[in-house]
């Protein structure tokens, strides 16, 4: 690939000479407009159109000797793998699997076979290496045939570690990956950094919901200061605002403590204890008791932190497919009935309160 | 802390016949479902299995067989109100 200079992307530091012409150099150290893009794509900001451009680059000095890493052309992963091997010297060949990560380029195939035949083809690989070899994140296996590769192009896959920071190591231990580095893991820190995100998705109907509490409360007995509408939505609103956080932050941060191994039940679990506390201190909330009330709110809470919990399925490293329609088969009827069930009796409660 | 999903959900099955033991499911697998065993693969915990397919698609010798997919409940979701094939765009 030939990139003329007035079109090099400031990531790009200069041009590496090869057997088939220039090939984009980069080096291991990323700019500040590289961690300030990384900020807004955890931020869910432009987060669909993160990329790089395919193809061969450079990192730092590679000769014809040097080993050839594979990676998705999401910005986000190429920035992390270049990050991760300060000092070294190697050939990346990037795969266009339009801007996603490589497991989940994988599971749709754009991290795939095809794919990397056709671009070792376009960049003329063959040409630039003497080896036959490939390094392969083991995250890109199930987009991936090794042996496929091998038959069509001579080009033998290796797969390398699943966590970039890993890489460094691998190569310099003969391509050998231990245990540790071939295990998907989902610590309570990967938990942490995926759960803002979860709560930002949910915004749409947090607001809805505020909108409605605060309609409700306008319908008061008498005709209520603005003000004071105002005070009591927000007090209304806290009880699903926790509804919320548990689905989205505290079932995925407390995930292996949460007794049962479905996420519904995990989220329907923590759901109800949290219904049953509002439901003990409704004056709390701005809201009268009433059994109608409780009785809702005991519907619908839960019913919301567990569709919220099954969602975060989405998130993890080691929710099964067959398990996860398990849960959507058996879960999800339940839960939008007693959600609806909920909402119902929500209003039939406001209307009691109206009318005496 | 491990963490456990559903029991007995998973569609992964072996071929011994087939295996050579060359040990590449034991590679890409991201829950170490696999060990080699006197020239054989076995599966150690098939309920670690999330399905990914990796192991399949990798098998050269096509001992391994495996309905894959994405563990994604937005995904089926989306797929259910489609009518088509789990998607999570
Ligand atoms: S990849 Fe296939 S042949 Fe090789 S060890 Fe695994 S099951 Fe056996
Ligand atoms: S499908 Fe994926 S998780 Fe299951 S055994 Fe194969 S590689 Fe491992």
């Amino acid at each position: 690939m030939r990139l003329l200079s007035e079109h090099k992307p400031y990531w790009v530091t200069d041009l590496a000479d090869t057997a088939i012409g220039k090939v984009p150099r980069v080096g291991s150290l990323l700019e500040a407009a590289d961690r300030l893009g990384t900020l807004k794509v955890r931020l869910d900001i432009g987060r669909n159109s993160y990329s790089v451009p395919a193809g061969l680059y450079a990192l730092g000095q590679p000769d014809e000797k040097a080993h050839v890493l594979v990676t998705a052309n999401y910005k986000l992963t190429f920035d992390t793998l270049r990050q991760a091997l300060p000092g070294v010297n190697c050939w990346l060949l990037v795969l266009n699997t339009k801007g996603v990560n490589v497991w989940c380029a994988a599971g749709k195939g754009t991290f795939g076979t095809e794919e990397l035949l056709y671009r070792l083809k376009f960049t003329r690989l063959d040409q630039v290496v003497s080896h036959r070899a490939l390094i392969l994140p083991q995250l890109g296996a199930p987009g991936i045939s090794a042996h496929e590769v091998a038959k069509q192009t001579g080009f033998k896959v290796i797969y390398g570690p699943v966590r970039a920071t890993d890489v460094k190591a691998f190569l310099a231990s003969g391509l050998k990956a231990t245990k540790e580095m071939r295990r998907v893991r989902f610590d309570f820190v990967d938990r942490a950094a995926v759960t803002p995100i979860e709560l930002v998705h949910t915004f749409r109907p947090q607001g809805l919901i505020l909108a409605t509490l605060f309609v409700l409360n306008l319908l008061g007995r008498q005709p209520q200061l603005w003000s004071a509408a105002f005070t009591n939505t927000m007090l209304n609103f806290l009880p699903f605002l926790g509804a919320f956080t548990i689905g989205c932050v505290l079932v995925p941060l407390l995930l292996p403590w949460i007794p049962f191994r479905s996420f519904v039940l995990k989220g329907l679990s923590t759901g109800l204890i949290w219904a049953a506390y509002v439901v003990m201190n409704l004056p709390l909330f701005g809201m009268a008791p009433s059994p109608v009330t409780a009785v809702a709110l005991m519907l619908l809470l839960p019913a919301i932190s567990a569709f919220l919990a099954l969602n975060f399925t989405g998130s993890t490293t080691y929710t099964s497919f067959s398990g996860v329609k398990k849960e959507v088969r058996l879960g999800l009827k339940p839960i939008l009935f007693s959600g609806a069930l909920g909402i119902i009796l929500m209003l039939v409660g406001k209307a009691i309160q109206v009318m005496t | 802390m491990k963490h456990l999903y559903l029991k007995n959900v998973s569609t992964l099955s072996l071929d011994e016949e087939k295996c050579t033991g060359c040990g590449l499911c034991t590679s890409v697998c991201p829950h170490s479902v696999f060990e080699i065993r006197s020239s054989k693969a076995v599966i150690l915990d098939k309920d670690a299995c999330i399905e990914c397919g990796a192991c399949a698609k990798n098998c050269a010798f096509s001992a391994i067989r495996v309905v894959s997919g994405v563990g994604c409940a937005f995904a089926i979701l989306n797929g259910l109100l489609r009518g088509s094939a789990p998607t999570c765009d």
